[in-house]
């Protein structure tokens, strides 16, 4: 079965910002312009965070939307053609979650692969691999 | 050294003018944090400088470990203090370090001083100067930063710091909070910012590093990472935080309380780390990169004084040297009137350590009729009185009158203009910690280059010797306290949590440096260590501080700790000691 990256309880997440850490380290690299991963707070960090990442929509509008075919569905998300994107930001603006982040320094979107790095280094549990099916 | 480190971002408030400065001879000496702002700051903050003029330079630094190694999660700050008039030096967590390294910085320094308030962002590694009149004079610092939360960009990757009323106002030891519950906290950056009209700095970054080895690279991160999360640290300070320190303390007698006049309370604290935890803790929080999470957020449920079934709930943080500032040292008994009394300095923007210490020594001076009610305004300061202590933090950072106005220059002043000396509880002018553990404690507050318990942490030495029954010669304490100082200023440089000494030692120090290019031996970091902590008492040595001529609160040599009342003597004979290492060409490792 495939699997999909998921936001199992953000109501655990410390902020810590390891997660869009390791995104970044795929690539062989420090710091977050490439990360697919973000972490935001409601409000203030008393109340709490939200995780941004794709939920790997089944029918996505991302891909829909791409004026250019760069974004296409894969098993589990999408996965974009960077040779093909004109960099339009089309997309970024028909996510809901904002789950289309952008690679400021090339000009690309940046779309979660559901590889789960990011969960093997989450500390307490807030994000997870599990079974494409769920919610 | 990748060169987005190398780069120093430079702001001159009074000419409203930013650059960037490449300054790779910096970086490739010290490394950064500490090792590179202790440089700028010889460079750039003239001798005798007046620490609250526009001469004064404040200088952030990180370090090339920021963020990319867990825990490595601090920024730097140095300046001169307001507060002690010699080496002011202040680390904070939060998002601070991510932010600034991230925007492609290795440091950023603010001189002069604007005609008007500001504040400042940096975007997209742009300086920008904004109008900050609307923000002057809030009633609390979290407004401030949840208005410059909502109109400024970057949410997510930023850090938001910014003063309260008592930087505003001067206080010397007024904080610059960050993210809420993080702090600039000791030795008055807060009020420096004050000084320069600079209300706030929202710093966002989310940019690359590169790494020169990646394979090596991501194997020691996994394995850095499994050593943290598995670790003892781990457990210890995200279960109950560094607040599971009061219980321990309290049992074995080295709890200051009510201004050190005792060492423990006869049963047990009220805010011990365990009591919170089971009645209070709401939330959990991490600094940028660090698995830990030991931010602890109490929930604080108000009942509204007349109307029924209405409920006022506010998030403070805890730890343990608030606890004990503003808690045992104030001989307070119920856990919310502490509670209530760290949310007022979070709400201020004030120091909780030295506020609590300032509390504690106007609450025996009043009872020992050194001040009247005529100095303290009609309040009758008492031991466990959270009511009259809310309202005196409030005068305080209103600097309400001349006697509040001393306060906020915190004891050392106090007892210079009313008496009481004998119990104001400071060491080179900044206020006692929450540890009365031995000689190893007391030496760190006296020679500490900031005078404060994780200098050289002599308050863990003295536990360990406890425990084993032994006891140093004054000349061997001072030589592993010194060396332990030493031995942080490599952590400082890179920037790592002091709470991951035991996970970074030197060759995991030069691993990690190695995997990003850095190649430094075990022997060469530990010179560098005692070099940059040769720098910083050249510094305060400069601007006048004398080791051998450091006062000593009569109140902390006739209390005993655990290991008994220190002596003077072997006090005075272990910081001779100390001189002579950091004058010598050898002997700091």
């Amino acid at each position: 079965m495939p699997k999909r990256l998921a936001v199992v309880d953000s109501g655990r997440c410390v902020d810590c910002l390891l997660c869009a850490l390791a995104c970044s380290r795929r690539f062989g690299e420090g710091g977050l312009a490439r990360s697919a991963i973000a972490v935001r707070s409601v409000g203030g960090v008393e109340h709490g965070f939200v995780v941004i990442v794709c939920r790997a929509c089944p029918d996505p509008p991302c891909a829909a939307s791409c004026p250019v075919g760069a974004i296409t569905k894969a098993p589990v998300g999408v996965r974009v053609q960077p040779d093909r994107c004109i960099g339009c930001r089309t997309c970024v603006l028909s996510c809901p979650f904002g789950a289309v982040h952008w690679d400021e320094e090339n000009g690309k979107p940046v779309i979660c692969v559901h590889c789960g790095l990011c969960a093997s280094f989450c500390p307490h549990g807030v994000i997870a691999l599990e079974e494409v099916g769920g919610g | 050294m990748d060169k987005p480190l190398t780069r120093v971002l430079r702001v001159d408030l009074t000419r409203k003018r930013a650059w960037v400065e490449e300054r790779p001879d910096l970086f490739e000496k010290g490394l950064g944090g500490t090792g590179v702002a202790i440089e700028l700051l010889h460079e750039l903050c003239p001798k005798g400088a007046d620490p609250l003029g526009p001469e004064n330079p404040i200088v952030l630094a990180v370090g090339p470990l920021n963020p990319l190694f867990p825990l490595a999660s601090k920024a730097v700050a140095l300046f001169k203090s307001p507060h002690t008039g010699n080496l002011g030096e202040s680390h904070c967590g939060g998002r601070v370090a991510l932010a600034l390294r991230l925007a492609g910085f290795g440091a950023l320094v603010i001189q002069g001083r604007s005609e008007v308030p500001v504040y400042l962002t940096v975007h997209r590694g742009r300086v920008q100067f904004r109008d900050a009149r609307a923000l002057w004079g809030l009633s609390s610092s979290l407004t401030a930063g949840r208005v410059l939360r909502e109109i400024e960009p970057g949410s997510g990757a930023r850090t938001i710091l910014r003063i309260g009323r008592a930087g505003e106002n001067l206080v010397t030891y007024a904080t610059v909070i960050a993210e809420t519950y993080r702090h600039f906290g000791r030795l008055g950056l807060g009020a420096v910012f004050g000084s320069k009209n600079l209300k706030a700095l929202v710093i966002s970054g989310t940019g690359t590093i590169p790494i020169p080895d990646p394979p090596r690279y991501q194997k020691l991160y996994r394995e850095l990472w499994e050593r943290a999360t598995r670790s003892d640290l781990m457990r210890k300070y995200h279960d109950l935080g560094t607040a599971q320190n009061i219980r321990p303390l309290n049992q074995i007698g080295a709890l200051p309380v009510r201004n050190l006049s005792a060492t423990r309370y006869e049963g047990e604290p009220a805010f011990t780390g365990e009591r919170l935890a089971e009645g209070f803790l709401g939330r959990r929080l991490a600094c940028s990169a660090c698995p830990v999470a030991c931010i602890h957020l109490a929930i604080l449920r108000e009942p509204h004084p007349k109307e029924p079934y209405f409920f006022k709930t506010t998030f403070v943080s805890y730890d343990h040297e608030p606890l004990y500032a503003l808690g045992s040292m104030l001989g307070m008994e119920r856990a919310e009137d502490v509670l209530k009394l760290l949310d007022a300095v979070e709400v201020y923007g004030m120091d909780a350590i030295t506020t609590g210490v300032v509390l504690a020594w106007a609450t025996e001076a009043f009872a020992r009729g050194l001040i009247t009610e005529r100095e303290t305004g009609g309040l009758k300061p008492a031991w466990g009185d959270a009511p009259v202590y809310l309202e005196m933090i409030r005068r305080i950072a209103q600097r309400a009158g001349e006697f509040y106005g001393v306060l906020g220059q915190g004891v050392r002043a106090a007892a210079a203009r009313y008496g009481g000396e004998e119990f104001a509880l400071h060491f080179g002018g900044n206020e006692m910690p929450g540890y009365h553990t031995g000689p190893g404690a007391l030496l760190t507050y006296l020679s500490g280059s900031r005078h404060s318990h994780l200098d050289s942490a002599g308050y863990a030495l003295d536990q360990e010797c406890l425990q084993r029954g032994e006891k140093l010669a004054p000349e061997e304490l001072a030589r592993r306290l010194l060396g332990e100082e030493a031995r942080r200023q490599v952590l400082s440089s890179l920037v790592v949590c002091f709470f991951a000494r035991g996970i970074y030692d030197l060759p995991t120090c030069c691993a990690a440096l190695g995997t990003l290019g850095i190649e430094r031996s075990p022997e060469a970091l530990t010179a560098l260590g005692a070099q940059i902590l040769r720098r910083k008492y050249a510094f305060k040595r400069r601007e006048g501080f004398d080791l051998g001529a450091v006062a000593l609160p009569a109140r902390a040599l006739q209390t005993p700790t655990p290991m008994g009342p220190v002596d003077e003597a072997f006090l005075r004979r272990a910081l001779a000691a100390m001189a002579e290492l950091l004058e010598g060409e050898h002997g700091l490792a």
